[in-house]
């Protein structure tokens, strides 16, 4: 494999890393408010099917990513609303919306499948492409793709270097606190719910447009994808930049399933396509081990030194969520 | 008399789901330029219209109301199985595999049909315990492990499918090389339904209903699920408990999945779970994780999915509009409920 195939498939990772990406910090923006929007599944299918289907009728890519954004913040009012006004579980009411929006979008769109729709091209920044390497896997994107890595470092800052992303981080893990401080806990959490299905929302056009185009009904492959984002930002342990590097991280094992397929034979295609989301499940697994208490005990019986060390390795890999992830907020 | 208001007023509102939900699906129908009552006609009679249609809604209960019994056990315990999907699809997986050892062998077809159906449950109970396992010693939530383990069972499905069991030649997403019939679970004459597998949903059913309501354990399972602390506290084993409900679970989806292979598609095919599991969650959601609800209401879903079979037939409409009202119906239901408490603290 020359150098050439390389540095495409890393720009191709970059780009379909993307929706990944803008759906993860959707997520973490909302779950960091204390609110786990479940319904990303189904909101991902539909979105990518409506936003295809206002491109095709209208012409305009604009109009298609802003149909999905609609769709995502329309989903996310309801879990917002079920759960924050009517007190209802929320896990439960986002499962009920992953389904039905999943066979809305597959029962709507029957009329659009195999439908020939725009493409979303790709334009170069002038200068950066001529960075050697960089510049052929950053700055030859499409623009939703370089929006993604912008939005990576705005939530960033957003989360960790302002005043409302401070609010933010309270309503999401003490609550009464950041209310005693003048915080509209409800509102805010009103506001990062519907902000953050936006962001999903965002990501099924950008497959249906540019990533993977065309809406093909059931065969889309986009089914499952809205889960693996909610491993992500778990991986990712509500921190947008680790989050992004879940994605990509991914978005890499899935075009690698692709580019060891003619040296595996003896492994199913199939099987290959499908082999990341277990891995990102398995990685689950290593971000939550230091949350568990027979890993405290273990650490307890090792020599100091090792502890230390031991400890610190955990530490980094640890995710831990917000404090109160998934409770309903009530005013004393 | 207090009780008895409250009792209907929340009758009441869940009518007001549904009607809802119908309207939904109204106004969705009218939006694609169908004609709504024939469209709900149409699912009606393509699951009453003829003795053949009715026992395939019985095909489809079977199953349903299996997982979903197991569904109330960890729903009791405070659990989210979500990894239900493949616990039937390992179900279905280890039935398959028991059975293919007796192929050629001269055990007597009865003894292997139970055989292999005992693995099938043997294999639900295995990767629920996994989920299990993940939850309470991992620390992974058992919604992600669970579907985690969804997305490791499907790409053993498909892989053994398409790799050292496919059919000789003609490896494909039709399945497996079928199965010769003295294999099969008996059926009525010219019916796809089995007695058996009836009678297997029936025993299930009254099996869980006094497990959950009838013994100490089921008892210690619901203080569990109310509140982990405070179960603990009083004694109760806590993880113990967890893992036991994911066991019975487990059992009840494989069961399911073995039901799939010996009862009615012969052999192993790619989507075998149907979507069965994640509709036994929506069921178990609807009926508020009521036993007693449970019958009747899988029966209603189930005859939606067959039903719905008739839309693209003839009206050419995505058969997914039943999945769509089986979801909103539930959707409203849950909101009404949630109208219903505000309703009440207000007054």
């Amino acid at each position: 494999m020359s150098g050439d195939i390389i540095l495409l498939g890393l720009a191709g990772v970059i780009a379909s890393g993307a929706p990944i990406v803008i759906a993860v910090i959707g997520e973490t923006l909302t779950e960091r408010a204390g609110v786990i929007n479940l319904s990303l599944n189904g909101v991902i299918l539909l979105s990518a099917m409506l936003g295809f289907w206002v491109s095709v009728e209208t012409n305009s890519l604009f109009l298609g990513f802003l149909a999905g954004t609609l769709v995502g913040a329309l989903v996310a009012t309801i879990v917002a609303f079920s759960s924050i006004t009517l007190k209802q579980s929320q896990v439960a009411v986002g499962f009920i919306l992953a389904i039905t929006c999943r066979d809305l979008a597959y029962f709507l769109g029957n009329p659009i499948m195999g439908s020939q729709g725009p493409i979303m091209l790709s334009s170069s920044v002038p200068l950066l492409r001529d960075i050697p390497i960089l510049g052929k896997i950053l700055f030859q994107q499409s623009l939703m793709t370089y929006l993604s890595i912008i939005l990576i470092f705005v939530a960033w800052y957003w989360i960790f270097k302002t005043r409302p992303g401070l609010m933010l981080q309270g309503i999401g893990e003490k609550p009464a606190a950041a209310f005693v401080r003048g915080a509209n806990v409800l509102k805010m959490r009103y506001v990062y719910t519907i902000v953050g299905g936006a962001l999903v929302g965002l990501a099924g056009p950008l497959y249906t447009l540019s990533v993977k185009p065309g809406w093909k009904g059931t065969i889309t492959g986009l089914d499952g994808i809205g889960w693996i984002v909610l491993a992500i930002t778990i991986f990712g342990g509500w921190n947008p930049v680790r989050a992004a590097f879940g994605a990509y991280l991914f978005a890499f094992l899935q075009w690698l399933g692709l580019v060891l397929q003619p040296y595996m034979t003896s492994i199913p295609s199939q099987v290959l396509q499908v082999a990341p989301f277990p891995l990102m499940i398995l990685a689950l697994l290593f971000v939550n081990l230091g949350n568990t208490e027979w890993m405290d005990r273990l650490l307890a019986t090792l020599p100091e030194k090792m502890r230390l060390r031991a400890i610190k390795i955990i530490r980094t890999m640890q995710s831990q969520p917000p404090g109160a992830l998934g409770t309903p907020f009530e005013r004393q | 008399m207090n009780q008895m208001q409250n009792r209907s007023l929340s009758f009441l509102f869940q009518i007001g789901g549904l009607i809802l939900a119908v309207l939904f699906v109204t106004i969705i129908l009218v939006l694609v330029d169908a004609k709504p009552l024939d469209a709900f006609r149409l699912i009606w009679e393509g699951a009453t219209g003829n003795s053949t249609r009715v026992a395939s809604v019985f095909v489809v209960w079977v199953p349903l109301l299996l997982v979903t019994c197991g569904l109330l056990a960890t729903f009791t315990a405070g659990l989210w199985n979500i990894g239900i999907e493949g616990q039937i699809t390992v179900g279905a997986i280890f039935t398959t595999g028991v059975m293919r050892l007796f192929l050629g062998s001269s055990v007597s077809p009865v003894i292997v049909i139970i055989l292999s159906m005992l693995a099938g449950m043997l294999g639900g109970a295995i990767w629920a315990a996994l989920a299990g396992l993940l939850k309470t010693f991992g620390g992974v939530n058992e919604i992600f492990g669970g579907l985690g383990l969804n997305f490791i069972a499907t790409a053993l499905n498909i892989g053994l499918i398409f790799g050292a069991w496919s059919r000789p030649g003609i490896a494909s997403m039709s399945g497996t090389e079928p199965f010769p019939e003295q294999f099969w679970l008996p059926t009525f004459q010219g019916f796809r339904i089995s007695l058996w597998s009836i009678g297997f949903a029936i025993i299930g059913l009254v099996i869980i209903y006094f497990l959950l309501q009838g013994t100490h354990f089921g008892l210690r399972l619901k203080a569990v699920g109310k509140g982990i602390k405070s179960a603990f506290r009083m004694g109760i084993p806590t993880w113990q408990h967890m893992m036991l409900s994911f066991v019975i679970c487990g059992l009840f989806a494989g069961l399911a999945g073995a039901i799939q292979v010996t009862g009615v598609y012969h052999r192993l095919i790619p989507s075998i779970s149907s979507g069965y599991g994640f509709m036994g969650l929506m069921i178990a959601m609807l009926i508020n994780f009521q036993a007693i609800w449970l019958a009747p209401i899988a029966l209603f879903f189930a005859a939606l999915n067959i039903g719905g079979i008739q839309l693209p037939i003839v009206m050419k409409l995505d058969s997914a509009l039943t999945g769509v009202l089986q979801g909103s119906l539930v959707l409203f239901v849950l909101l009404m409920q949630g109208v219903k408490q505000r309703f009440a603290e207000k007054k």
